[in-house]
């Protein structure tokens, strides 16, 4: 497959690996933002061909794993209703709420589906107008344009019967929460090459100008990490902090303007609640008013609830890279992915999913 | 940083979610869930040592003959599909799973659980693809049995089929007798069946010229018991994949296993979907693929006889048997490092993350 | 987050208002709105999220860059392989 294969290739990954064993004096701990990165790294063993001098962190880029609680409950909720038909990304099916999840809901009689864009969910409102088609919306800053243009369509055709349940995370909050704290120990990030797609570069290099940290915005095969992670050892050891961009093939320095604008048009910032976080200051995308008529929270009169994670769960640190997946006691044992005590073990880009699948044999070594 | 919230009742205990107390979807998706099922409910209550074995088939002795008896049953959505249909998959299901014991199959049992409302034509196209099946694979339908069910209880048709063969003397395939340095071979390509059907799915909604492979594969199976090879272990990977099949005979005879992502096979069409849809070939199902677990001598000497075979053309050793790590397959990548083919727990589902 | 892969675009044309591609994944071939990337041709690819677009390869950009990268896998043979200090890192 081409632009995928050729990133794929042994001997470059090799080349690459080498090239940082070669160039790197000293440890350093880098951080890859994005729940694909992760995903790659795990399931390609990256980490083996890296020198032990590097240290990885997996960041909170998994809007699945940091939805929060509340969402899925309210998700729920309105599933059980028998006029409501719940569309969702198949990722967001096996997600614990407070005391169940939609695979549970639509075990239990629940009208749930799953779609691979929101474009099928406009088609579902479009042949089913006596049912009531609530999309769960959820993403980063890849996914709200794509969510939006749904919301869009569907105001323009007057579909009354589609509404959508938002819950969108931005990235670059997220990351200056992070960047703030006092434990912190990341010392350069790999952002995430598809939210940049969108986005463009200028929030991160805000973000290089505020704290002086190196970022390289970087892609999703073996080659695109071991070559950021290269673009960032490099800066580190020349003690640099700048913006590079790995990812040229897709990501330009001011991104996807016509998907910016829908954002504009659709969406508003908000406060952003951050499972296994907390609410982080403008760091969500809701609904603006003049698409009410659409937002299911509003429609559908839903009570504001709170909830609190599992004790056990250590998800806050591990989706902030401060502890790893197995530095959890119930890492494995009471949380696997049968039967996940937090986000990060559910969605195949949790850091604890990641860790369980592909690398479980070495932590019991 | 965390606000300090007022907690909603139910969720105070770290104690994990569990599978709840009711059969969910993943129930029957041929992982991990499965499994659990299996140990939960149904091995307690039937407890014997032939079933024990949990092989696609029971090998019984009568009366001096060796017979294989084996049960399946077929619910796939859409009842129709590219490559085939539930008639024909019910076919090659059961003379698979009787294959797989070395059995030459005979004779199928046939029940049809009919939804109130199911349109002639659609029952006549299945039972026509059924017959062909059989008629194909040399087996005779002797028995059967029909229902039907209130409109909503099933999802137009169920067919559960059984059937018998007969194992030659000195056949003897299990799960259970892997032993390290054995070589492990696939049939052909992997996850045609899987895709096959998710392409016609609402939702995900894509051009395919992907076919389900579903193919009866007992003159694969003949021509390779005929090569005299020393062959441990035959299994189909349909649900849960190529991953599951191998998890289980790793369990069963307690080795581990390497696999090289290099070698195994997989069509264009079926990567670019998988990509797609952020899927792992390894986990979609098969229905004309088979394993087989072979001694390390007689594997280019199975392999060839394979490759000659219509439905082996594609054949590769993909990997070998080890004693370390019991029950653990690993996999080394096209990159040379190691990652684990774990068990799948429920179904897989498509994801955008 | 963002599973996005590349693909080559078919056909162009309209649906429901959207201007929508066929594009081909590999031999996988599905629909993708082609709204967010209006300068995009018949033939040109594209990165496709969920059912849309997101941007066209820039494929002088991942030409130039990927000669560079195939530099890098020729000289691996001839850098100093990983030292006995990290045995584990060894392929």
């Amino acid at each position: 497959m081409k632009y995928i294969d050729e990133y794929r290739d042994e001997r470059i990954a090799h080349g690459l690996a080498a090239e940082i064993r070669q160039l790197i004096t000293r440890p350093c701990v880098l951080m890859e933002i994005c729940g694909g990165q992760t995903h790659t790294i795990m399931r390609y063993g990256l980490d083996e061909l890296l020198p032990k001098e590097v240290e990885l962190v997996h960041g909170p880029g998994c809007p699945v794993c940091v939805t929060p609680l509340e969402t899925i409950d309210k998700a729920i909720e309105l599933a059980v209703r028998p006029d409501v038909t719940l569309v969702s990304y198949g990722d967001m099916l096996r997600v614990p709420g407070s005391s169940s999840d939609l695979f549970r809901a639509k075990a239990n009689g629940s009208d749930v589906r799953v779609v691979y864009s929101p474009l099928e969910a406009l088609k579902i409102a479009r042949s089913s107008p006596n049912r009531k088609v609530v999309f769960l919306a959820i993403g980063f800053e890849t996914t709200a344009p794509a969510n939006a243009m749904a919301v869009w369509q569907a105001h323009r055709e007057s579909l009354t019967n589609f509404y959508m349940l938002a819950s969108h995370v931005l990235v670059p909050p997220a990351i200056r929460l992070l960047l703030r704290s006092a434990d912190n120990r990341v010392q350069g990030f790999i952002a995430p090459g598809h939210v940049c797609t969108v986005m463009g570069c200028q929030q991160y290099e805000e973000l290089v100008s505020e704290f002086q940290v190196p970022i390289v915005v970087g892609g999703f095969e073996p080659v695109d990490l071991l070559e950021a992670i290269l673009m960032l050892v490099r800066q580190l050891e020349q003690g640099q902090a700048k913006l590079e961009n790995q990812y040229v093939r897709s990501v330009t320095r001011l991104g996807n303007v016509p998907a910016q604008e829908m954002l504009e048009k659709v969406f508003e910032v908000t406060d952003q609640k951050w499972r296994g976080i907390g609410l982080i200051p403008l760091s969500g995308l809701r609904l603006r008013p003049e698409f009410s008529q659409h937002d299911a929270e509003k429609i559908f009169g839903m009570a504001e609830i709170h909830v609190e994670e599992p004790i056990e769960c250590i998800s806050a640190q591990v989706l902030k890279g401060l502890k790893k997946p197995t530095d959890c006691s119930a890492f494995g044992t009471r949380c696997t992915p049968e039967s996940p005590l937090g986000a990060p073990m559910v969605s195949a880009e949790g850091a604890c999913a990641a860790y369980y699948r592909y690398r479980r044999h070495k932590a019991l070594v | 940083m965390s606000e300090q919230v007022k907690t909603l009742s139910g969720f105070t205990c770290p104690v994990p979610l569990g599978s709840g107390e009711r059969v969910l979807l993943g129930h029957g998706s041929g992982g991990k869930l499965s499994a659990d099922l299996l140990q939960k409910i149904f091995l307690p209550a039937f407890e014997n040592p032939i079933l024990s074995r949990l092989d696609d088939q029971a090998i019984l002795s009568v009366n001096g003959s060796r017979l294989a008896f084996t049960t399946d049953s077929f619910v796939v959505k859409p009842l129709v599909f590219p490559g085939g249909d539930i008639g024909s998959l019910a076919v090659h299901g059961t003379v698979n799973d009787l294959a797989m014991g070395g059995a030459k199959p005979l004779f199928l049992s046939a029940a049809f659980i009919l939804e109130e409302g199911l349109p002639f034509e659609t029952l006549r196209t299945v039972v026509d693809s059924f017959r062909k099946a059989a008629f194909d694979a040399g087996v005779d339908v002797v028995t059967g049995d029909t229902k039907v069910v209130e409109k909503g209880c099933c999802d137009g048709m169920f067919i559960n089929t059984s059937g018998i063969g007969i194992v030659e003397n000195g056949v003897r395939l299990s799960a259970d007798q892997a032993r390290p340095d054995d070589r492990i071979i696939v049939s052909g390509s992997i996850a045609e069946h899987g895709i096959a059907i998710l392409a016609q799915r609402e939702g995900l909604s894509f051009e395919s010229s992907v076919q389900s492979d579903s193919a009866p594969l007992h003159t694969l199976v003949a021509a390779m018991l005929q090569t005299g090879a020393e062959i441990r272990c035959l299994r189909d990977p349909t649900r849960g994949g190529l991953s599951s099949t191998l998890n289980e005979i790793a369990a069963r005879s307690s080795v581990g296993m390497v696999l090289e992502e290099r070698a195994i096979p997989i069509r264009e069409e079926v990567r670019g979907a998988c990509e797609m849809l952020g899927l792992d070939p390894l986990y979609v199902a098969n229905e004309g693929k088979l394993v087989a677990i072979v001694a390390p001598g007689d594997a280019e000497k199975l392999l060839h006889a394979m490759l000659r075979h219509p439905l082996g053309q594609n054949a590769h050793i993909m990997g070998t048997v080890i004693s370390e790590d019991p029950g653990l397959v690993v996999m080394r990548t096209t990159l040379g490092t190691t990652r684990i083919v774990d068990m799948l727990s429920g179904d897989q589902l498509p994801r955008i993350c | 987050m963002c599973l996005a892969i590349p693909g080559k675009v078919l056909e162009i044309s309209e649906s429901s208002g959207l201007r929508t591609g066929r594009v081909n994944f590999g031999g996988i071939v599905s629909q993708a709105c082609l709204d967010y990337v209006p300068g995009v041709e018949v033939g040109d690819y594209v990165i496709v999220h969920v059912g849309f677009a997101i941007s066209k390869v820039d494929r002088e950009e991942a030409e130039r860059t990927y000669q560079a990268l195939e530099s890098m896998g020729m000289l691996e043979g001839e850098l100093p392989p990983a030292t006995a200090e990290d045995p584990e890192k060894l392929s």
